[in-house]
């Protein structure tokens, strides 16, 4: 029997790639049109912002800390990881989802309960501990993914062959999980690049910080664009790196059928400090701030300051903005993830990797171009929801790209060919067969989106119509001025409003892998990767 | 008149053509096998006539219906075929009988209609017919391989195809399996009258569920013929090779014989593709198949005497001695390995009654005329 590939189809899908190219033009015009500010501005302006002591004090701030969380993240991830799909482990379902938590956690909410706690914390060494801890996950779950897929069979073979246990983790297992540790490494390093709300509580100079200073003193627009490209700059830098470095090795390794046996280490005496590992992660970055808040909303200062007409007012227009991002979102990334997923070629190609190379867009970019963009191009969308929930969709669509893909390569194309040949035109046979099927994942990318909204900070505050406040902006008014007491509700309810799309897609996830399973019982390797891609 | 008719069909993929100039014909309610190695074109076959790729150029006919011709591609759900894929594909969304039920909804399938639909009674017969009556209410995960195969194919046959193409439905089950559904699927194609094509790498497959065999390699036919004419008369020695096992000699034709390293056999000379069939002084391939040499012990007298085709005297245009150097056995019959005196290995199938161990000396006997070929070029 041969493996059953999916035959590219002969016939070019204009009509999909047409709606892709869209897509991606849509979401790319906004940055496009800030670069293009920067680079036709005056050559004498742009000099004097150059000249100024600050900028390269903040790309080095910047730098210095994207590297130094992203060490840190790795540092900690892989042992975790490790610790998860390779060794006898107590509890092993319970620490799984206590490494997936700090995902769920903002890093200014984090960086708020520390400061709630502890309000000396400040500088760099505060932003590192918090966004480290609070970035560990997007280490840990892929590499954990990727040890599920591969087997030990090249480490088993490589110790018969003479080399030590390190060895041949080298020469077996660590080809395997090198493209995630890849993949993690860059996702934590965007995260830091493109974060504010955490820097910010820490006071900690970094381009992310500045643009929102230089953007609210109206008077230096130009100079929070320039910070603006630098910042894209930076994270672009990042991307290309990833790719370079992942190189040719990370093709050959995914296209090795590498599933196998996987010996499973007993821990020993490595049992309490490795529990150690998994418990302190979590705990830095969701068990402090939680229970600091918690105990904050139930103090008497809060109780007295509390609004509840202020509160309900700023979680439904959380929920109807976020629900209006998820709509972007999907609607932009549905060609783009179909076409990936079903074609293949040179444009199909270029269409998804530009897709995904919103990845690299820091929300306050976004937000800074969206900004310049609607007030030079159709000033009568200026500060309207409109241009927040298309900005959130930019910002999310890879996210919801990643989703769709993976749901739409899941559904086989010979259900695809049934139904054709049983008179379905190909437009119903999407409609009843493709679409219904990827629907979970379909779903899923929408609650990815929507969840990813509601915590989105720098560009909300950027874009937010007048009066419109959302949990997020109101959480950070009063932590501006040090009013933790009265922030603490609208942390709270934030946690708890992300909590239901975030409860919705485990649901949705369930849902799908009961799909799968009927298409394909046997497709461990699938659920595991799938899994990856969600996180 | 055939229901379908495949003319000088060429399809391409963007690295070159992977089929050229096909012709292809089957009469109304038979079975067409397609066998061929891996990489053949067999499925892209398949595929092109149920309108799933295009072709470049050339002609298929359905019924009346001219579905593919210069400039004109019908769409495949406008084709009224059936297609049965490898993994079944049933979809996973719905049971088995909401499955079959989608087969007759004609273009207008929603999970809703065929919810609707998988109550009526041609679904029951349907199901009844593959023997699945009980499982009606089953989810497509919860069937066994050959189960789900018999659900792909009761879905086909819902719409009321004029043409069912089944691409390797039997590939991914286990042996035992494989032969029974095998039985059933030809007997149910025979009694809903359905013409139907099926596509196989398993030789045995194809000769024994089908009417006709396409033999196909590098996207051309070799030969299209009756599963008898295929194995018994094939059109080239590749083709002999792959149908079954086979014992070639090199030889040099004269006239109704040939002269080989085993003695001069009788032979009848195959015309080729070409229309070139060799002649008289040509060297030659002989194609002997394994059940075709007849072993004795050796010194137990002629080696014809107990030809059981009653041809004895016929049969032995040649004797030889040799050493079984090893034995096969499957059972019903079993191949041995005989090494001549002048170091030449021949393989010889008998039956479990003929079998004798290795190390014997035997008298080797080539019942019957052979094969002669024009040598393949290399």
């Amino acid at each position: 029997m041969t493996a059953q590939v999916a035959t590219p189809s002969p016939r070019r899908p204009w009509g999909l790639i047409a709606a892709s190219l869209v897509a991606v033009a849509l979401a790319a015009i906004p940055v496009v049109h800030l670069v293009v500010r920067v680079v036709s501005a005056d050559p004498a302006e742009l000099a004097a912002v150059f000249e100024r002591p600050r900028i390269p004090m903040l790309v080095g701030n910047s730098v210095l800390l994207a590297t130094s969380v992203t060490a840190t993240a790795v540092a900690l991830g892989v042992p975790s990881a490790f610790l998860l799909a390779r060794t006898r482990l107590r509890w092993r379902g319970l620490w799984a989802v206590l490494a997936a938590l700090p995902l769920a956690m903002p890093s200014y909410l984090a960086a708020y309960g520390w400061l709630a706690w502890q309000p000396s914390m400040k500088g760099f060494w505060a932003a590192w501990l918090v966004l480290s801890f609070v970035s560990v996950p997007y280490v840990t779950l892929p590499v954990a993914a990727a040890l599920r897929i591969g087997g030990t069979g090249l480490d088993d073979v490589a110790r018969t062959l003479g080399r030590g246990p390190l060895g041949s983790f080298m020469l077996g297992t660590w080809p395997q999980i090198r493209p995630a540790v890849l993949a993690g490494g860059l996702l934590v390093a965007l995260y830091t690049l493109s974060d504010f709300g955490g820097v910010a509580l820490f006071r900690f100079p970094v381009l992310t910080t500045a643009i929102q200073q230089a953007y609210s003193a109206s008077f230096s627009r130009d100079e929070a664009a320039v910070l603006a490209v630098l910042l894209v700059t930076l994270a672009l830098l990042v991307v290309v790196g990833e790719q370079f470095a992942r190189g040719r090795a990370a093709r050959r390794i995914q296209a090795a059928p590498t599933a196998g046996r996987r010996r499973m280490t007993p821990l020993g005496r490595w049992a309490v400090p490795g529990t150690a590992l998994l418990a302190l992660v979590p705990a830095v970055a969701v068990v402090v701030p939680v229970a600091v808040l918690v105990s904050r909303v139930l103090t008497a200062e809060t109780l007295r300051e509390f609004d509840p007409a202020n509160l309900a007012s700023a979680i439904g227009n959380t929920v109807l903005l976020s629900a209006g991002g998820a709509v972007v979102a999907v609607a932009l990334a549905l060609p783009i993830g179909v076409l990936a997923a079903r074609h293949r070629g040179r444009i199909v190609r270029a269409v998804e990797s530009t897709g995904y190379l919103a990845l690299g867009l820091p929300g306050i970019v976004v937000g800074l171009s969206l900004v310049f963009f609607s007030l030079s191009v159709v000033p009568a969308l200026y500060q309207t929801a409109l241009v927040l929930a298309f900005g959130y969709g930019v910002l999310f669509m890879p996210k919801a790209i990643g989703s769709i893909r993976a749901a739409t390569g899941q559904v086989p194309t010979s259900l695809e060919d049934v139904s054709r040949t049983l008179g379905n035109s190909r437009a119903r046979t999407w409609l009843t067969v493709t679409a219904r099927l990827a629907r979970p994942g379909i779903f899923a990318a929408a609650m990815l989106a929507a969840v990813s909204a509601m915590k989105e900070l720098p560009a909300t505050l950027m874009l937010r119509p007048t009066g419109t406040d959302t949990l997020a902006v109101e959480l950070w008014q009063r932590t501006d001025v040090s009013a933790y007491g009265a922030a603490a509700p609208y942390a709270v309810a934030l946690l708890l409003v992300a909590a239901v799309p975030a409860f919705l897609l485990s649901d949705a996830r369930a849902g799908r892998e009961a799909t799968r399973e009927a298409i394909a019982p046997d497709t461990r390797a699938g659920r595991e990767a799938n899994r990856e891609v969600i996180a | 008149m055939s229901r379908l008719e495949v003319r000088d069909l060429t399809v391409g993929y963007e690295g070159g053509p992977v089929l050229h100039a096909v012709d292809v014909e089957v009469p109304h309610g038979e079975l067409l096998a397609i066998v061929g190695p891996s990489g053949c074109g067999k499925t892209t076959l398949l595929r092109t006539i149920a309108g799933l790729l295009r072709a470049q150029s050339g002609e298929i006919r359905i019924g009346h219906r001219m579905v593919t011709t210069h400039g004109i591609h019908l769409a495949p759900e406008k084709r009224r075929i059936g297609w049965v894929p490898q993994d079944a594909a049933l979809f996973p969304h719905l049971t088995v009988a909401e499955n079959v039920a989608f087969g007759m909804l004609a273009g207008r399938g929603s999970s809703r209609a065929a919810r609707r639909a998988a109550k009526s009674d041609e679904v029951r017969r349907l199901l009844d017919l593959v023997d699945l009556g009980p499982l009606a209410n089953r989810a497509p995960g919860q069937l066994s391989g050959g189960q789900a195969q018999r659900v792909a194919l009761a879905r086909a046959l819902a719409a009321g195809p004029e043409l069912v193409l089944l691409d390797e439905p039997f590939g991914a089950l286990d042996p035992m399996l494989r032969a029974d559904l095998r039985a059933s699927v030809r007997e149910l194609l025979r009694a809903e009258g359905v013409t139907g094509i099926l596509v196989t790498h398993d030789q045995a497959e194809a000769l024994s569920i089908a009417d006709h065999v396409a033999v196909l390699r590098g996207g051309e036919v070799l030969q299209l013929g009756t599963p008898e004419e295929v194995y018994q008369v094939p059109a080239t020695p590749w083709v002999a090779g792959f149908v079954g096992d086979a014992v070639f000699l090199p030889g040099v034709l004269h006239g109704d014989e040939v002269a080989t390293s085993i003695g001069r056999l009788r032979a009848v000379p195959v015309t080729d593709a070409a229309g070139l069939a060799p002649a008289d002084g040509d060297d030659v391939t002989v194609l002997i198949r394994p059940e075709e040499l007849r072993v004795r012990p050796a010194g137990s007298g002629a080696a014809a005497e107990a030809a059981p085709d009653g041809a004895a005297a016929r049969a032995a245009c040649a004797a030889l001695e040799g050493i079984v150097t090893d034995v096969e056995y499957t059972g019903h019959d079993a191949m041995l390995a005989v090494s001549l005196a002048d170091g030449m290995r021949l393989r010889a199938r008998v039956t479990a009654s003929g079998l004798v161990p290795r190390g014997t000396a035997v008298r080797l006997a080539v019942a019957g005329a052979v094969l002669a070929y024009r040598p393949e070029p290399a």
